[in-house]
Protein backbone atom coordinates (compact mmCIF):
# COMPACT_ATOMS: atom_id res chain seq x y z
CA UNK A 1 0.00 0.00 0.00
CA UNK A 2 0.91 3.59 -0.54
CA UNK A 3 2.03 5.96 2.28
CA UNK A 4 0.81 9.51 2.31
CA UNK A 5 2.83 12.66 3.70
CA UNK A 6 1.27 16.38 4.67
CA UNK A 7 3.30 18.53 3.75
CA UNK A 8 4.63 21.34 5.67
CA UNK A 9 4.36 25.23 4.32
CA UNK A 10 4.24 28.52 5.05
CA UNK A 11 4.05 32.03 3.02
CA UNK A 12 3.85 30.06 -0.16
CA UNK A 13 6.88 27.86 0.53
CA UNK A 14 7.35 24.12 1.18
CA UNK A 15 9.12 23.89 4.71
CA UNK A 16 12.33 22.09 4.65
CA UNK A 17 10.81 19.50 7.02
CA UNK A 18 8.93 17.31 4.11
CA UNK A 19 12.42 16.22 2.60
CA UNK A 20 12.99 14.72 5.69
CA UNK A 21 9.31 12.84 6.36
CA UNK A 22 10.04 11.96 2.31
CA UNK A 23 13.21 9.78 3.60
CA UNK A 24 11.13 8.19 6.38
CA UNK A 25 8.34 7.22 4.40
CA UNK A 26 10.76 5.72 1.60
CA UNK A 27 12.20 3.27 4.35
CA UNK A 28 9.01 2.40 5.38
CA UNK A 29 8.14 1.66 1.53
CA UNK A 30 11.44 -0.32 1.23
CA UNK A 31 9.86 -3.69 1.30
CA UNK A 32 6.55 -2.99 0.07
CA UNK A 33 7.75 -0.65 -2.84
CA UNK A 34 4.40 1.00 -2.97
CA UNK A 35 4.00 4.74 -3.90
CA UNK A 36 4.55 7.87 -1.95
CA UNK A 37 2.09 10.35 -2.46
CA UNK A 38 2.56 13.97 -0.79
CA UNK A 39 -0.33 16.35 0.56
CA UNK A 40 -0.56 19.98 -0.03
CA UNK A 41 -3.36 21.45 1.78
CA UNK A 42 -3.92 25.47 2.01
CA UNK A 43 -5.04 28.32 -0.12
CA UNK A 44 -2.38 29.31 -3.17
CA UNK A 45 -0.40 26.24 -2.71
CA UNK A 46 0.64 25.52 -6.26
CA UNK A 47 4.37 26.96 -6.10
CA UNK A 48 4.24 24.87 -2.81
CA UNK A 49 3.39 21.28 -4.64
CA UNK A 50 5.92 22.21 -7.56
CA UNK A 51 8.48 22.48 -5.37
CA UNK A 52 7.39 19.18 -3.68
CA UNK A 53 7.04 17.50 -6.74
CA UNK A 54 10.82 17.94 -6.95
CA UNK A 55 11.33 15.49 -4.00
CA UNK A 56 13.29 12.21 -4.81
CA UNK A 57 10.99 9.64 -4.21
CA UNK A 58 7.72 10.99 -4.53
CA UNK A 59 5.20 9.81 -6.66
CA UNK A 60 2.28 11.90 -6.63
CA UNK A 61 1.66 15.73 -5.67
CA UNK A 62 -2.08 15.88 -4.48
CA UNK A 63 -2.97 19.11 -3.96
CA UNK A 64 -6.20 20.23 -2.15
CA UNK A 65 -6.38 24.29 -2.78
CA UNK A 66 -9.10 25.91 -0.77
CA UNK A 67 -9.84 28.89 1.09
CA UNK A 68 -10.83 26.75 4.00
CA UNK A 69 -7.65 24.66 4.13
CA UNK A 70 -5.88 27.97 4.31
CA UNK A 71 -3.34 28.40 7.67
CA UNK A 72 -3.95 24.61 7.93
CA UNK A 73 -6.64 24.64 10.81
CA UNK A 74 -6.65 21.24 12.70
CA UNK A 75 -10.27 21.06 12.04
CA UNK A 76 -10.79 20.96 8.32
CA UNK A 77 -7.61 19.25 7.82
CA UNK A 78 -8.40 16.64 10.13
CA UNK A 79 -11.14 15.96 8.11
CA UNK A 80 -9.30 16.16 4.29
CA UNK A 81 -7.13 13.62 5.63
CA UNK A 82 -9.70 11.22 7.13
CA UNK A 83 -11.17 11.58 3.64
CA UNK A 84 -8.09 10.50 1.78
CA UNK A 85 -6.59 8.01 4.11
CA UNK A 86 -8.26 5.11 3.16
CA UNK A 87 -6.22 4.55 0.26
CA UNK A 88 -2.98 4.26 2.17
CA UNK A 89 -1.48 1.99 4.81
CA UNK A 90 0.63 4.76 6.29
CA UNK A 91 0.11 8.91 7.03
CA UNK A 92 3.14 10.74 8.20
CA UNK A 93 3.68 14.30 9.12
CA UNK A 94 6.69 15.84 10.04
CA UNK A 95 6.59 16.71 14.01
CA UNK A 96 5.84 20.60 13.65
CA UNK A 97 3.20 22.05 15.28
CA UNK A 98 0.66 21.60 12.39
CA UNK A 99 1.47 17.81 12.32
CA UNK A 100 1.50 17.51 15.81
CA UNK A 101 -1.60 19.54 15.80
CA UNK A 102 -3.66 16.91 13.50
CA UNK A 103 -2.36 13.75 13.43
CA UNK A 104 -3.84 12.84 16.43
CA UNK A 105 -7.39 14.36 14.90
CA UNK A 106 -6.55 12.31 11.95
CA UNK A 107 -5.70 8.99 13.98
CA UNK A 108 -9.37 9.40 16.54
CA UNK A 109 -11.23 9.54 13.31
CA UNK A 110 -10.18 6.33 11.97
CA UNK A 111 -9.83 4.38 15.62
CA UNK A 112 -5.77 4.24 15.55
CA UNK A 113 -3.26 4.86 17.89
CA UNK A 114 -0.50 7.39 16.34
CA UNK A 115 2.68 7.05 17.09
CA UNK A 116 4.47 10.67 18.07
CA UNK A 117 8.21 11.72 16.99
CA UNK A 118 9.68 8.89 15.66
CA UNK A 119 13.62 8.51 15.00
CA UNK A 120 13.64 5.03 13.26
CA UNK A 121 12.57 2.97 11.26
CA UNK A 122 13.32 -1.13 11.61
CA UNK A 123 10.21 -1.93 9.48
CA UNK A 124 7.50 -1.15 8.17
CA UNK A 125 5.37 -1.13 11.52
CA UNK A 126 8.19 -1.21 14.19
CA UNK A 127 9.75 2.07 14.68
CA UNK A 128 12.15 3.65 17.22
CA UNK A 129 10.75 6.75 19.27
CA UNK A 130 11.75 8.73 22.62
CA UNK A 131 10.29 8.53 25.69
CA UNK A 132 10.80 10.56 28.78
CA UNK A 133 12.21 13.36 27.28
CA UNK A 134 15.02 11.32 25.50
CA UNK A 135 16.23 8.67 28.62
CA UNK A 136 14.30 6.50 26.90
CA UNK A 137 13.98 5.09 23.25
CA UNK A 138 11.52 2.94 22.83
CA UNK A 139 10.90 0.22 20.00
CA UNK A 140 7.23 0.28 19.23
CA UNK A 141 5.24 -2.18 16.54
CA UNK A 142 1.75 -1.05 15.33
CA UNK A 143 -0.95 -4.08 14.24
CA UNK A 144 -3.11 -0.90 13.50
CA UNK A 145 -4.30 -1.43 9.86
CA UNK A 146 -3.44 2.55 8.83
CA UNK A 147 -0.19 3.92 10.91
CA UNK A 148 -0.60 7.63 11.80
CA UNK A 149 2.61 9.24 12.80
CA UNK A 150 5.01 12.12 13.01
CA UNK A 151 8.55 12.21 12.72
CA UNK A 152 11.33 14.03 13.86
CA UNK A 153 13.21 15.97 10.75
CA UNK A 154 16.83 15.69 12.74
CA UNK A 155 16.55 12.14 12.53
CA UNK A 156 16.43 11.45 9.10
CA UNK A 157 18.53 12.73 6.03
CA UNK A 158 16.44 15.05 3.66
CA UNK A 159 15.93 13.31 0.16
CA UNK A 160 17.05 15.80 -2.73
CA UNK A 161 15.29 17.60 -4.75
CA UNK A 162 15.66 16.09 -8.51
CA UNK A 163 12.21 14.05 -9.21
CA UNK A 164 9.49 15.29 -11.04
CA UNK A 165 6.30 13.84 -9.69
CA UNK A 166 2.94 14.17 -11.08
CA UNK A 167 0.94 16.60 -9.67
CA UNK A 168 -2.75 16.44 -9.42
CA UNK A 169 -5.91 18.29 -7.54
CA UNK A 170 -7.48 16.77 -5.19
CA UNK A 171 -11.32 18.22 -4.78
CA UNK A 172 -12.60 17.14 -1.17
CA UNK A 173 -13.94 20.35 0.16
CA UNK A 174 -15.41 19.92 3.92
CA UNK A 175 -16.84 22.48 6.12
CA UNK A 176 -15.92 24.22 8.98
CA UNK A 177 -17.89 25.97 11.21
CA UNK A 178 -16.14 25.32 14.63
CA UNK A 179 -12.89 27.42 14.27
CA UNK A 180 -11.60 30.18 12.66
CA UNK A 181 -7.92 32.38 11.76
CA UNK A 182 -7.75 35.25 13.93
CA UNK A 183 -4.03 36.43 13.68
CA UNK A 184 -0.87 35.68 13.49
CA UNK A 185 2.45 36.85 15.16
CA UNK A 186 5.28 35.59 13.42
CA UNK A 187 9.07 35.83 14.48
CA UNK A 188 11.36 37.58 11.34
CA UNK A 189 14.53 36.54 10.73
CA UNK A 190 17.27 36.47 8.22
CA UNK A 191 18.94 33.71 10.04
CA UNK A 192 18.74 30.03 9.23
CA UNK A 193 15.28 28.09 10.72
CA UNK A 194 16.64 26.73 14.02
CA UNK A 195 15.20 23.01 13.19
CA UNK A 196 17.72 23.37 9.44
CA UNK A 197 20.50 24.90 10.48
CA UNK A 198 24.26 23.56 10.69
CA UNK A 199 25.09 25.73 14.01
CA UNK A 200 23.20 26.77 16.56
CA UNK A 201 24.06 28.94 19.25
CA UNK A 202 21.34 29.34 21.99
CA UNK A 203 21.58 31.67 25.37
CA UNK A 204 19.77 30.66 28.80
CA UNK A 205 18.72 32.75 32.15
CA UNK A 206 22.47 33.54 32.31
CA UNK A 207 22.06 36.02 29.19
CA UNK A 208 20.08 38.40 31.62
CA UNK A 209 18.08 40.22 29.23
CA UNK A 210 16.86 40.15 25.89
CA UNK A 211 18.99 42.95 24.81
CA UNK A 212 21.84 40.29 26.06
CA UNK A 213 21.39 38.42 23.47
CA UNK A 214 22.54 40.93 20.72
CA UNK A 215 25.63 39.39 22.01
CA UNK A 216 25.39 36.68 19.98
CA UNK A 217 24.05 38.50 16.66
CA UNK A 218 28.14 38.65 15.47
CA UNK A 219 28.99 35.37 16.29
CA UNK A 220 25.81 33.90 14.58
CA UNK A 221 26.62 36.13 11.45
CA UNK A 222 30.16 35.05 11.49
CA UNK A 223 29.33 31.14 11.47
CA UNK A 224 25.82 31.02 9.71
CA UNK A 225 24.07 29.95 13.07
CA UNK A 226 20.50 29.70 14.18
CA UNK A 227 19.68 31.15 17.75
CA UNK A 228 17.60 29.44 20.00
CA UNK A 229 17.72 29.58 23.44
CA UNK A 230 16.55 27.54 26.99
CA UNK A 231 12.64 27.81 28.61
CA UNK A 232 14.22 30.03 31.06
CA UNK A 233 15.50 32.59 28.56
CA UNK A 234 11.57 32.34 26.79
CA UNK A 235 9.38 32.12 30.24
CA UNK A 236 11.62 35.50 31.34
CA UNK A 237 10.49 37.39 28.42
CA UNK A 238 14.40 37.69 27.01
CA UNK A 239 12.92 36.10 23.37
CA UNK A 240 10.02 34.74 21.69
CA UNK A 241 9.06 30.96 21.99
CA UNK A 242 9.56 30.21 19.00
CA UNK A 243 13.45 30.68 19.88
CA UNK A 244 13.14 27.46 22.70
CA UNK A 245 15.23 24.26 22.25
CA UNK A 246 14.18 21.11 24.38
CA UNK A 247 11.67 18.78 25.14
CA UNK A 248 8.46 21.08 24.73
CA UNK A 249 10.35 23.38 22.24
CA UNK A 250 12.46 22.69 18.96
CA UNK A 251 14.32 19.27 18.84
CA UNK A 252 17.99 20.28 16.97
CA UNK A 253 20.71 18.32 16.20
CA UNK A 254 23.35 20.56 14.21
CA UNK A 255 27.09 20.05 13.66
CA UNK A 256 27.61 22.74 16.04
CA UNK A 257 25.59 23.73 19.15
CA UNK A 258 27.39 26.96 21.28
CA UNK A 259 25.12 26.64 24.85
CA UNK A 260 25.73 30.03 26.43
CA UNK A 261 24.43 30.27 30.06
CA UNK A 262 22.29 27.44 30.13
CA UNK A 263 22.56 25.23 32.90
CA UNK A 264 21.79 21.66 31.55
CA UNK A 265 18.43 20.97 32.60
CA UNK A 266 17.37 18.01 31.04
CA UNK A 267 14.17 18.94 29.39
CA UNK A 268 16.59 21.33 27.65
CA UNK A 269 19.24 18.63 26.76
CA UNK A 270 16.19 16.79 25.36
CA UNK A 271 16.43 18.82 22.55
CA UNK A 272 20.21 19.10 21.71
CA UNK A 273 22.03 16.51 22.52
CA UNK A 274 21.98 14.59 19.58
CA UNK A 275 24.14 17.17 18.17
CA UNK A 276 27.43 16.45 16.69
CA UNK A 277 29.32 18.97 18.77
CA UNK A 278 28.57 20.79 21.75
CA UNK A 279 30.20 23.85 23.07
CA UNK A 280 29.17 25.32 26.53
CA UNK A 281 30.04 28.71 28.17
CA UNK A 282 29.18 28.59 31.63
CA UNK A 283 30.02 30.27 34.44
CA UNK A 284 29.89 27.71 37.09
CA UNK A 285 31.98 24.66 36.55
CA UNK A 286 29.52 22.28 37.75
CA UNK A 287 26.88 23.34 35.45
CA UNK A 288 25.42 19.96 34.20
CA UNK A 289 25.82 21.00 31.12
CA UNK A 290 29.42 20.27 31.20
CA UNK A 291 28.77 16.33 31.19
CA UNK A 292 27.47 16.63 27.91
CA UNK A 293 29.95 19.25 26.20
CA UNK A 294 32.75 17.73 23.87
CA UNK A 295 34.40 21.15 24.90
CA UNK A 296 33.34 23.16 28.05
CA UNK A 297 34.71 26.67 29.18
CA UNK A 298 34.00 27.79 32.30
CA UNK A 299 33.88 31.67 31.97
CA UNK A 300 31.52 34.32 32.08
CA UNK A 301 29.73 34.79 28.67
CA UNK A 302 30.20 38.90 28.94
CA UNK A 303 33.84 38.35 28.71
CA UNK A 304 34.14 35.19 26.64
CA UNK A 305 31.10 35.57 23.52
CA UNK A 306 32.88 39.47 22.53
CA UNK A 307 36.50 37.35 22.84
CA UNK A 308 35.17 34.73 20.99
CA UNK A 309 33.34 36.56 18.44
CA UNK A 310 36.49 38.70 17.88
CA UNK A 311 38.57 35.46 16.96
CA UNK A 312 36.47 34.00 14.64
CA UNK B 1 -19.93 27.61 32.94
CA UNK B 2 -18.05 23.87 33.87
CA UNK B 3 -14.81 23.12 33.14
CA UNK B 4 -13.10 19.60 32.61
CA UNK B 5 -9.19 19.41 33.52
CA UNK B 6 -7.91 16.13 32.57
CA UNK B 7 -4.60 14.62 34.87
CA UNK B 8 -2.10 12.59 34.76
CA UNK B 9 0.13 10.54 37.09
CA UNK B 10 3.92 10.65 36.12
CA UNK B 11 6.81 10.62 36.96
CA UNK B 12 7.84 14.02 39.02
CA UNK B 13 9.88 15.80 35.84
CA UNK B 14 13.00 16.02 38.06
CA UNK B 15 13.47 12.11 38.16
CA UNK B 16 16.29 11.18 35.84
CA UNK B 17 15.20 7.70 34.87
CA UNK B 18 16.23 4.35 34.70
CA UNK B 19 15.92 1.45 32.24
CA UNK B 20 15.02 -2.07 33.22
CA UNK B 21 17.58 -4.19 33.07
CA UNK B 22 15.83 -6.56 30.94
CA UNK B 23 14.72 -3.97 28.56
CA UNK B 24 10.84 -4.52 29.02
CA UNK B 25 10.41 -0.94 30.11
CA UNK B 26 11.30 1.92 32.33
CA UNK B 27 11.75 1.25 36.21
CA UNK B 28 8.92 3.44 37.89
CA UNK B 29 9.05 0.83 41.40
CA UNK B 30 10.15 3.72 44.26
CA UNK B 31 10.33 6.27 41.91
CA UNK B 32 8.49 9.92 43.15
CA UNK B 33 5.54 10.27 40.97
CA UNK B 34 3.81 13.86 40.15
CA UNK B 35 0.92 15.99 38.47
CA UNK B 36 2.02 15.88 34.87
CA UNK B 37 3.65 19.72 34.86
CA UNK B 38 1.09 20.76 31.84
CA UNK B 39 -2.06 19.00 33.81
CA UNK B 40 -1.04 21.69 36.67
CA UNK B 41 -1.26 23.93 34.37
CA UNK B 42 -4.69 23.10 33.12
CA UNK B 43 -6.01 22.92 36.61
CA UNK B 44 -4.55 26.46 37.24
CA UNK B 45 -5.92 28.00 34.32
CA UNK B 46 -9.56 26.39 35.10
CA UNK B 47 -9.50 27.53 38.58
CA UNK B 48 -8.30 30.82 37.16
CA UNK B 49 -11.84 31.71 35.18
CA UNK B 50 -13.46 30.15 38.33
CA UNK B 51 -12.07 32.64 40.75
CA UNK B 52 -12.97 34.98 37.85
CA UNK B 53 -16.23 34.16 37.93
CA UNK B 54 -16.43 32.58 34.30
CA UNK B 55 -16.23 29.45 35.42
CA UNK B 56 -19.05 27.64 37.97
CA UNK B 57 -17.43 24.13 38.59
CA UNK B 58 -14.50 22.72 38.07
CA UNK B 59 -14.49 19.28 37.61
CA UNK B 60 -10.83 16.91 37.24
CA UNK B 61 -11.00 13.50 36.20
CA UNK B 62 -7.75 10.98 35.76
CA UNK B 63 -7.51 7.75 34.33
CA UNK B 64 -5.38 5.50 35.66
CA UNK B 65 -4.89 2.92 38.81
CA UNK B 66 -5.54 3.27 42.32
CA UNK B 67 -2.61 5.34 43.24
CA UNK B 68 -3.67 8.43 40.45
CA UNK B 69 -6.07 9.28 42.98
CA UNK B 70 -3.12 11.32 45.13
CA UNK B 71 -3.31 13.69 41.48
CA UNK B 72 -7.04 14.04 41.87
CA UNK B 73 -6.49 15.31 45.30
CA UNK B 74 -3.85 17.29 44.36
CA UNK B 75 -6.63 18.81 41.56
CA UNK B 76 -8.70 19.30 44.42
CA UNK B 77 -6.36 21.45 46.86
CA UNK B 78 -5.15 23.28 43.86
CA UNK B 79 -9.16 24.26 43.54
CA UNK B 80 -11.23 21.82 41.77
CA UNK B 81 -14.86 21.20 42.99
CA UNK B 82 -14.94 17.48 42.76
CA UNK B 83 -12.94 14.35 41.18
CA UNK B 84 -13.95 11.23 39.02
CA UNK B 85 -11.26 8.60 38.71
CA UNK B 86 -11.26 6.34 36.03
CA UNK B 87 -9.75 3.23 37.29
CA UNK B 88 -7.98 0.97 35.09
CA UNK B 89 -6.37 -1.80 37.71
CA UNK B 90 -8.57 -4.25 36.79
CA UNK B 91 -7.68 -3.90 32.98
CA UNK B 92 -4.30 -3.00 33.09
CA UNK B 93 -1.73 -2.27 36.05
CA UNK B 94 0.34 -0.80 32.82
CA UNK B 95 -0.09 2.35 31.02
CA UNK B 96 -3.22 3.13 28.85
CA UNK B 97 -2.84 4.58 25.33
CA UNK B 98 -3.79 7.85 24.67
CA UNK B 99 -6.47 6.79 21.98
CA UNK B 100 -8.11 5.23 24.85
CA UNK B 101 -8.08 7.83 27.19
CA UNK B 102 -9.62 10.07 24.57
CA UNK B 103 -12.26 7.67 24.47
CA UNK B 104 -12.85 7.52 28.34
CA UNK B 105 -12.95 10.92 28.28
CA UNK B 106 -15.20 11.11 25.34
CA UNK B 107 -17.48 8.99 27.92
CA UNK B 108 -17.29 11.67 30.65
CA UNK B 109 -17.79 14.52 28.80
CA UNK B 110 -20.90 13.49 27.04
CA UNK B 111 -21.87 12.65 30.98
CA UNK B 112 -21.00 15.69 32.18
CA UNK B 113 -21.54 18.38 29.09
CA UNK B 114 -18.50 20.54 29.99
CA UNK B 115 -18.08 23.93 28.20
CA UNK B 116 -14.49 24.13 27.73
CA UNK B 117 -12.00 20.86 28.23
CA UNK B 118 -8.48 21.48 29.56
CA UNK B 119 -5.73 19.29 29.12
CA UNK B 120 -2.30 19.42 28.98
CA UNK B 121 -0.26 19.70 25.70
CA UNK B 122 1.75 16.61 26.51
CA UNK B 123 2.80 14.15 29.09
CA UNK B 124 6.49 13.96 30.07
CA UNK B 125 6.31 10.16 30.24
CA UNK B 126 5.05 9.35 26.72
CA UNK B 127 5.56 12.72 25.30
CA UNK B 128 2.86 11.82 22.83
CA UNK B 129 1.15 14.92 22.47
CA UNK B 130 -2.19 13.46 21.29
CA UNK B 131 -4.52 13.20 23.93
CA UNK B 132 -6.43 16.65 23.44
CA UNK B 133 -6.50 16.30 19.69
CA UNK B 134 -8.29 13.15 19.94
CA UNK B 135 -10.59 14.00 22.11
CA UNK B 136 -11.80 17.28 20.21
CA UNK B 137 -11.94 14.85 16.97
CA UNK B 138 -13.93 12.54 19.24
CA UNK B 139 -16.28 14.65 20.51
CA UNK B 140 -16.60 17.26 17.27
CA UNK B 141 -15.57 19.65 18.99
CA UNK B 142 -12.87 22.46 17.59
CA UNK B 143 -9.11 22.52 19.91
CA UNK B 144 -6.85 25.22 20.93
CA UNK B 145 -3.86 23.17 21.59
CA UNK B 146 -0.59 24.67 22.79
CA UNK B 147 -2.17 27.54 23.64
CA UNK B 148 -0.38 30.52 26.03
CA UNK B 149 -3.70 32.29 26.54
CA UNK B 150 -6.97 31.50 26.34
CA UNK B 151 -10.25 33.91 26.51
CA UNK B 152 -13.71 33.87 26.70
CA UNK B 153 -15.43 36.09 24.68
CA UNK B 154 -19.61 35.51 24.36
CA UNK B 155 -20.13 32.14 23.28
CA UNK B 156 -16.54 32.08 21.62
CA UNK B 157 -13.10 31.01 22.72
CA UNK B 158 -10.43 32.69 21.47
CA UNK B 159 -7.14 30.71 22.33
CA UNK B 160 -3.63 32.13 21.62
CA UNK B 161 -1.20 29.18 20.39
CA UNK B 162 1.99 28.75 20.73
CA UNK B 163 3.39 27.69 17.11
CA UNK B 164 6.55 26.74 14.97
CA UNK B 165 7.04 30.06 13.72
CA UNK B 166 5.35 32.34 17.07
CA UNK B 167 2.16 32.83 17.98
CA UNK B 168 -1.36 32.38 16.20
CA UNK B 169 -4.57 33.18 17.54
CA UNK B 170 -8.11 31.01 16.71
CA UNK B 171 -11.11 31.73 17.37
CA UNK B 172 -12.95 28.91 18.89
CA UNK B 173 -17.06 27.92 19.03
CA UNK B 174 -18.30 26.72 22.38
CA UNK B 175 -17.87 23.63 24.11
CA UNK B 176 -13.85 23.48 22.91
CA UNK B 177 -10.95 21.53 23.88
CA UNK B 178 -7.65 23.37 24.94
CA UNK B 179 -4.38 21.92 25.58
CA UNK B 180 -1.86 24.31 27.50
CA UNK B 181 1.82 24.95 27.22
CA UNK B 182 3.97 26.47 29.67
CA UNK B 183 3.23 30.04 29.17
CA UNK B 184 -0.55 29.68 29.71
CA UNK B 185 0.38 30.72 33.49
CA UNK B 186 2.84 29.87 36.65
CA UNK B 187 0.45 26.93 38.88
CA UNK B 188 0.01 27.89 42.26
CA UNK B 189 1.08 25.84 45.31
CA UNK B 190 -1.49 23.73 47.42
CA UNK B 191 -1.81 25.38 50.91
CA UNK B 192 -1.65 22.65 53.95
CA UNK B 193 -5.85 24.16 55.00
CA UNK B 194 -6.43 23.38 51.17
CA UNK B 195 -5.10 20.06 51.28
CA UNK B 196 -7.14 19.34 54.34
CA UNK B 197 -10.07 20.09 52.66
CA UNK B 198 -9.59 18.60 49.40
CA UNK B 199 -10.33 15.43 51.19
CA UNK B 200 -13.04 15.56 51.86
CA UNK B 201 -14.23 17.38 48.41
CA UNK B 202 -16.13 14.66 46.38
CA UNK B 203 -14.36 11.78 44.41
CA UNK B 204 -16.32 9.59 41.79
CA UNK B 205 -14.89 6.28 40.43
CA UNK B 206 -16.00 4.64 37.46
CA UNK B 207 -14.20 2.09 35.84
CA UNK B 208 -13.91 1.47 31.58
CA UNK B 209 -15.78 -1.47 31.71
CA UNK B 210 -18.79 0.42 33.15
CA UNK B 211 -18.30 3.38 30.31
CA UNK B 212 -18.07 1.01 27.79
CA UNK B 213 -14.29 1.49 26.37
CA UNK B 214 -12.20 -1.22 25.53
CA UNK B 215 -8.61 0.08 26.93
CA UNK B 216 -6.63 -2.34 24.97
CA UNK B 217 -4.03 -1.19 22.27
CA UNK B 218 -2.54 -2.48 19.18
CA UNK B 219 0.85 -0.82 19.83
CA UNK B 220 3.26 -3.24 21.36
CA UNK B 221 6.30 -1.71 23.25
CA UNK B 222 8.59 -4.27 22.06
CA UNK B 223 11.66 -2.64 23.73
CA UNK B 224 12.87 0.05 25.91
CA UNK B 225 16.71 1.43 25.73
CA UNK B 226 18.75 3.45 26.94
CA UNK B 227 19.77 6.42 24.78
CA UNK B 228 23.72 5.97 23.46
CA UNK B 229 25.88 7.59 26.16
CA UNK B 230 27.74 11.02 24.92
CA UNK B 231 31.24 10.67 26.05
CA UNK B 232 31.77 14.11 28.26
CA UNK B 233 34.38 16.12 26.83
CA UNK B 234 37.22 18.26 27.99
CA UNK B 235 37.53 21.33 29.49
CA UNK B 236 39.63 24.10 27.54
CA UNK B 237 40.76 26.52 29.12
CA UNK B 238 40.44 29.86 27.63
CA UNK B 239 38.68 31.29 24.14
CA UNK B 240 42.01 30.72 22.31
CA UNK B 241 42.20 26.76 22.66
CA UNK B 242 38.18 26.48 22.01
CA UNK B 243 38.32 27.96 18.52
CA UNK B 244 41.25 26.18 18.17
CA UNK B 245 39.49 22.87 18.94
CA UNK B 246 36.56 23.94 16.85
CA UNK B 247 38.90 24.27 13.79
CA UNK B 248 41.17 21.83 14.09
CA UNK B 249 40.15 18.46 15.92
CA UNK B 250 36.56 18.87 16.04
CA UNK B 251 36.73 20.76 12.72
CA UNK B 252 33.18 21.89 12.80
CA UNK B 253 34.45 25.61 11.96
CA UNK B 254 36.75 26.77 9.08
C1 LIG C 1 7.45 20.13 31.64
C2 LIG C 1 8.66 20.97 31.44
C3 LIG C 1 9.14 21.17 30.17
C4 LIG C 1 10.26 21.95 29.94
N1 LIG C 1 10.70 22.11 28.66
C5 LIG C 1 11.83 22.81 28.45
C6 LIG C 1 12.36 22.96 27.13
O1 LIG C 1 11.79 22.51 26.13
N2 LIG C 1 13.52 23.64 26.98
C7 LIG C 1 14.20 24.18 28.04
O2 LIG C 1 15.26 24.78 27.82
N3 LIG C 1 13.71 24.06 29.29
C8 LIG C 1 12.53 23.40 29.52
N4 LIG C 1 12.05 23.32 30.78
C9 LIG C 1 12.71 24.10 31.85
C10 LIG C 1 13.96 23.41 32.41
O3 LIG C 1 13.58 22.50 33.44
C11 LIG C 1 14.92 24.46 33.01
O4 LIG C 1 14.24 25.22 33.98
C12 LIG C 1 15.51 25.41 31.97
O5 LIG C 1 16.03 24.70 30.86
C13 LIG C 1 16.60 26.24 32.61
O6 LIG C 1 17.08 27.20 31.69
P1 LIG C 1 18.52 27.84 31.85
O7 LIG C 1 19.54 26.78 31.77
O8 LIG C 1 18.62 28.96 30.87
O9 LIG C 1 18.44 28.53 33.28
P2 LIG C 1 19.19 28.16 34.63
O10 LIG C 1 18.98 26.75 35.00
O11 LIG C 1 18.82 29.22 35.59
O12 LIG C 1 20.72 28.30 34.25
C14 LIG C 1 21.35 29.51 33.97
C15 LIG C 1 22.85 29.20 33.81
O13 LIG C 1 23.53 30.38 33.40
C16 LIG C 1 24.79 30.42 34.05
N5 LIG C 1 25.21 31.82 34.09
C17 LIG C 1 24.62 32.85 34.76
N6 LIG C 1 25.29 33.99 34.55
C18 LIG C 1 26.32 33.69 33.72
C19 LIG C 1 27.38 34.45 33.15
N7 LIG C 1 27.48 35.76 33.36
N8 LIG C 1 28.27 33.81 32.37
C20 LIG C 1 28.18 32.47 32.14
N9 LIG C 1 27.20 31.71 32.66
C21 LIG C 1 26.29 32.31 33.44
C22 LIG C 1 24.54 29.83 35.41
O14 LIG C 1 25.73 29.30 35.96
C23 LIG C 1 23.51 28.73 35.10
O15 LIG C 1 24.14 27.48 34.85
C24 LIG C 1 10.92 22.56 31.02
C25 LIG C 1 10.44 22.37 32.32
C26 LIG C 1 9.32 21.59 32.53
C27 LIG C 1 8.81 21.41 33.92
N1 LIG D 1 -4.28 8.74 31.93
C1 LIG D 1 -4.71 10.01 31.78
N2 LIG D 1 -5.64 10.51 32.63
C2 LIG D 1 -6.08 11.79 32.49
N3 LIG D 1 -5.62 12.62 31.57
C3 LIG D 1 -4.70 12.18 30.70
C4 LIG D 1 -4.19 10.86 30.76
N4 LIG D 1 -3.29 10.71 29.76
C5 LIG D 1 -3.22 11.91 29.12
N5 LIG D 1 -4.07 12.79 29.70
C6 LIG D 1 -4.28 14.21 29.34
O1 LIG D 1 -3.78 14.46 28.05
C7 LIG D 1 -2.67 15.34 28.11
C8 LIG D 1 -1.69 15.00 27.02
O2 LIG D 1 -1.21 13.70 27.18
P1 LIG D 1 -0.54 12.86 26.01
O3 LIG D 1 -1.37 13.07 24.79
O4 LIG D 1 -0.56 11.45 26.48
O5 LIG D 1 0.86 13.40 25.86
C9 LIG D 1 -2.17 15.25 29.54
O6 LIG D 1 -1.47 16.41 29.93
C10 LIG D 1 -3.49 15.09 30.29
O7 LIG D 1 -4.15 16.34 30.42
Amino acid sequence: MSILVLADHHDGQLGSATAHVVAAAQQMAKESGGDIDVLVAGENVSAVAETAAQLDGVTRVRVADNAVYAHQLAEPLGDLLAALADDYSHVLASASTTGKNVLPRLAALKDVSQLSDIIGVASADTFQRPIYAGNAIATVQSADRLKVITVRTSAFEAVSESGSAAIETVDTVVDNALSAFVGEELAQSERPELGAAKVVISGGRGMGSGENFKLLDGIADKLGAAIGASRAAVDAGFVPNDMQVGQTGKIVAPELYIAVGISGAIQHLAGMKDSKVIVAINKDEEAPIFQIADYGLVADLFEALPELESKL
Amino acid sequence: MKILVAVKRVIDYNVKIRVKPDNSDVDLTNVKMAMNPFCEIAVEEAVRLKERGVASEVVAVTVGPKAAQEQLRTALALGADRAIHINTSAETDEKVESLAVAKLLQKVVEEEQPQLVILGKQAIDTDNNQTGQMLAALTGLPQGTFASEVKVEGDKLQVTREIDGGLQTVALSLPAIVTTDLRLNEPRYAKLPDIMKAKKKPLATQTPAELGVEVASKVTLLKVESPAERQGGIKVGSVDELVEKLKNEAKVIS
